[in-house]
């Protein structure tokens, strides 16, 4: 019996980060049997991909800012300005799209480093600079498009938000979504192998290796479903290409870059890491330039998918990722959060969405369930953490 | 033979997996001041949450026995209904509220629901009066110094009619003439029949104070010396708590001193707030390789405020003056600069300006020299982060399993050793050591001073900055004094000694007319 009490408390010791997993597969699950099936159809697991990515693109960007110690309430307003922008460059200036979308990302930098400069150097609280900024920005994308909305964008534009990877193959599983998954699936192998024996290599390994086959299968089966999901509709939506790449990105940049360092020594304590030569007022003003220019991507792509420019649109856009990062376990107070974490509590809140809808739930049952789990989800993290403490 | 007051009968407390109390028992004589010693994490403070109902009945084995009488005390409230009162190292004061607002919190004079000011304020007024704080009490917490907020609490204290009052650390942030009152206090408190329960590092102050002394050790009561009359040495204390011999508490040293490292020359800072005020006042100082250097001087003598100017400009404004590096002018205008020419400053508050208390040792190392751990795409080799850290957590004696313990779960004398080795990663050429061993256990103690002389026989200039002058006496080599901020005086070893240097310390300004 030994082993499997070890099993069991190296388990509780993981169940921070597992719980997480596990209660997004409860609720997938859920809904795949209430909605008949529906939640986990091809076709459906597309949608949730699209229409979710601009919230997971936020997340990432979101966790960053909230691990610092700081908040953005600015980017649902900094979305629709840019998706003004990127129509009004198009539609009206007649520039070419690959253009306006570098323009755009260039004054998503603008915006950030606007507001970075008054919360970094000005020393004004980020939650005032960006509850103004959510003001400013709101206003800015109305001005932009003198209260019209903006469409017709063209069609190389349009798919970046709504658009997939070139199809080859007439019917059954497309062969690039396969080919895609399946290099995936052997990069997440090949990465974590690589690790595991560096560490065994310097002596610090101290996962069991039952745990690390069991997690590692477990990640390549998730990979492998979702691909052919996919592959049996219409391929690979370009947004989770754009999404993959800021996933895998931030998540070295937090955990291994110099940067990203900075960001959680800042957020556990300022003090400290100004005393250890930290520049935590760059850090704070490059973390906010970095902010708007995701805010950006986030915006082109929202503004692409829906085909649409308008001034009302994400409205509440920063309330979705402000409650996937701390649903993924960041802390209110800074130092604590991961961007994988972040995508999680951003999924559990896009399939919530999504399988309500699909079950014809009340939008104003929706809201009250999110909220609940909000804060069911943050209560656990306390109850987890008061738990340890005690021990 | 005075009354027995207060009786703890085989109090054992566990959490889980650690026993914190075992079958512990002290008796306190009525009208006595009865101090308990022990190092850090020996259960002092657990022991003193016991009795005053933090831990409520229960929750610990064993019983308490109040004037002969057992008692059950299910919260705070309880304790101090029967006049147990206990004022905690961090002082529990709301600093935008009044002296008499926070004497009365949670405690108001009220009538009919609604607050009566004259009452509160005409009481409030008495009660200073018997702590010897003559302040308005309508005065801001905020607006007086660390000392009398002291006194605050304790006229806090009084106003709940307390029988037995429990001081944890009393002086720890005081300085020596706030010290020197509030010990008076407790002996003008002893003379109305006040008993007094001091929790203390401070070996002469027990002394000087405490009718009898407890000794914790890991947990279990060692014993009970008398004080009174001849009574027990500071040694025998020492021996007690940490329960050998201690041959010397300064690990034997000879110093191999070199070239000139660091000068500082006529340096100015002016106080954040107060522009008018001059915090350092033309300072000149210098450390040589393999020398120990220590600054004294008396709490408000711009100790600390000096070195943070130095570090990169941490502190204060309108700095003016010249540092140079092995003779050659340089900048410290910032941190990252002051570091990068080999400057180092370890904080006296560890858990507020050294520490990232959520995260854990290893990261806490690296931080202030990633840029040796890096590659060519700046991103941080984590393996050999950990081999780093592992070697300091071997080389340092940093008691703990291995690195990924969070800091914030660390003793205070293993967290100043992850501080050292964050700052020996980074490899200065001067470190500036601010109260290096501030609530730190004597056995670590010792720990840090052999730290301190390892890195000056490493050729490094070593500058410690401590209130506690037989430290200084015991590591230096030489020392300056410091006084209103102003060097008063430059003491080699041979010269030094407590009196002398108190001589300088409280040397003040000359009164100018001009």
């Amino acid at each position: 019996m030994k082993p499997l009490t070890n099993a069991v408390s190296y388990l509780t010791g993981q169940l921070r980060q597992i719980g997480l997993f596990i209660a997004l597969i409860v609720i997938v699950l859920f809904f795949q049997i209430t909605t008949a099936g529906i939640t986990l159809a091809p076709i459906n697991v597309t949608n949730l991909i699209v229409q979710n990515s601009y919230i997971l693109i936020l997340a990432v960007g979101m966790v960053m800012i909230i691990i610092a110690g700081h908040i953005d309430l600015s980017v649902g307003s900094v979305v629709a300005f840019i998706g003004a922008m990127a129509g009004v460059m198009i539609s009206q200036w007649h520039l070419p799209w690959p253009l306006a979308v570098v323009f755009c990302l260039v004054l998503g930098a603008l915006v950030g480093a606007w507001q970075g400069y008054w919360v970094a150097y000005f020393g004004i609280p980020a939650f005032i600079v960006t509850l103004a900024g959510m003001l400013v920005f709101r206003g800015a994308a109305q001005i932009a498009l003198g209260n019209q909305q903006i469409s017709f964008f063209p069609k190389e534009f349009r798919s970046i938000g709504s658009g997939f990877l070139p199809a080859f193959g007439t019917s059954g599983y497309e062969p690039l979504t396969l080919i895609l998954g399946l290099l995936a699936a052997a990069a997440i192998v090949a990465t974590s192998v690589r690790q595991r024996l560096v560490r065994r290599k310097y002596d610090l390994e101290d996962e069991p290796l039952w745990w690390f086959i069991l997690k590692l299968l477990f990640l390549v089966a998730l990979v492998l479903t979702v691909t052919l999901l996919l592959a049996s509709y219409n391929g690979t939506p370009i947004v989770l290409i754009i999404l993959g790449v800021l996933v895998v990105g931030y998540t070295a940049v937090m955990n291994r870059s110099v940067f990203g360092r900075h960001i959680y020594a800042i957020g556990g304590n300022l003090a400290a890491a100004a005393l250890s030569g930290v520049k935590t007022k760059r850090v704070t003003f490059l973390l906010f330039i970095n902010m708007g220019v995701i805010s950006a991507i986030a915006g082109l792509v929202f503004t692409a998918g829906l085909n649409l420019a308008s001034p009302s649109a994400g409205n509440g856009f920063e309330l979705d990722a402000i409650s996937a990062v701390f649903i993924g376990g960041a802390a209110v107070t800074g130092g604590i959060g991961t961007v994988p974490g972040a995508i999680i509590g951003g999924l559990i809140i896009g399939v919530l969405n999504n399988g309500m809808s699909i079950l014809g739930v009340d939008s104003d049952y929706q809201q009250l369930i999110k909220g609940l789990v909000l804060l069911a989800a943050v209560a656990f993290d306390v109850f987890n953490k008061r738990r340890s403490v005690g021990s | 033979m005075s009354n027995t007051i207060l009786e703890m009968r085989n109090i054992s407390k566990t959490f889980p997996g650690v026993k914190a109390l075992q079958d512990v028992s002290i008796s306190i004589e009525e009208g006595s001041v009865h101090a308990i010693c022990g190092e850090n994490g020996a259960g002092k403070s657990t022991l003193m949450k016991v009795l005053s109902g933090v831990y409520p009945h229960g929750s610990f084995e064993g019983e308490i026995v109040l004037n002969g009488e057992p008692v059950e005390f299910r919260s705070i409230n309880d304790s101090e209904a029967a006049g147990i009162v206990i004022i905690h190292q961090e002082l529990a004061l709301s600093p935008y509220l009044s002296i008499a607002e926070n004497i009365y919190l949670g405690n108001e004079r009220e009538r009919g629901g609604w607050i009566d000011w004259n009452e509160t304020n005409l009481e409030a007024g008495k009660l200073l009066a018997r702590v010897g704080l003559h302040d308005n009490p309508i005065t801001k917490i905020k607006d007086i110094g660390v000392g009398k907020q002291q006194l605050v609490e304790i006229a806090k204290a009084l106003s709940k009619e307390v029988k037995i009052l429990i001081l944890d650390e009393p002086t720890a942030a005081l300085n020596d003439d706030d010290s020197a009152h509030l010990l008076d206090l407790i002996r003008q408190l002893q003379s109305h029949g006040i008993t007094s329960i001091i929790i203390s590092h401070k070996l002469n102050e027990i002394k000087a104070i405490a009718d009898r002394v407890t000794i914790i050790r890991d947990g279990r009561t060692i014993e009970t010396l008398e004080m009174r009359g001849d009574g027990a040495s500071e040694d025998r204390i020492i021996k007690g708590m940490v329960g050998r011999d201690v041959a010397s508490r300064f690990p034997d040293h000879v110093p191999h001193i070199g070239e000139e490292l660091l000068r500082i020359e006529d340096w100015t800072v002016h106080h954040p707030l107060d522009r008018s005020r001059k915090v350092v006042d033309g300072a000149n100082l210098n450390v040589r390789a393999g020398e120990i250097v220590g600054i004294a001087g008396l709490m408000g003598a711009g100790r600390t405020e000096l070195a943070m100017s130095v570090f990169g400009r941490s502190y204060g404004v309108d700095i003016s003056g010249q540092v140079y590096k092995r003779g050659e002018p340089i900048s410290v205008n910032t941190v990252s600069k002051a570091i990068e020419h080999g400057i180092a400053y370890s904080t006296e508050d560890r858990k507020h300006y050294g520490l990232n208390l959520i995260d854990n040792i290893q990261r806490n190392i690296s931080i202030a020299a990633l840029d040796k751990l890096v590659d060519w795409l700046k991103f941080v080799n984590e393996h050999k982060e950990r081999i780093v850290a592992e070697g300091y957590r071997k080389t340092m004696n940093i008691k703990t399993p291995n690195v990924s313990t969070l800091t914030g779960k660390l003793s205070g004398g293993n967290q100043q050793k992850v501080v050292l080795s964050k700052w020996m990663y980074a490899d200065p050429d001067v470190l500036i050591l601010d109260e290096p061993t501030r609530g730190i256990d004597v056995g670590a103690k010792y720990e840090i001073y052999t730290i301190i002389d390892r890195l000056a026989d490493a050729g490094k200039g070593i500058i410690v900055i401590s209130s506690e002058l037989p430290e200084l006496l015991g590591i230096c080599d030489r020392i300056y004094t410091l006084s209103e901020g102003r060097i008063t005086a430059d003491v080699p070893r041979e010269k030094a000694t407590a009196e002398y240097l108190m001589q300088f310390m409280t040397q003040e300004r000359e009164k100018t007319t001009e």
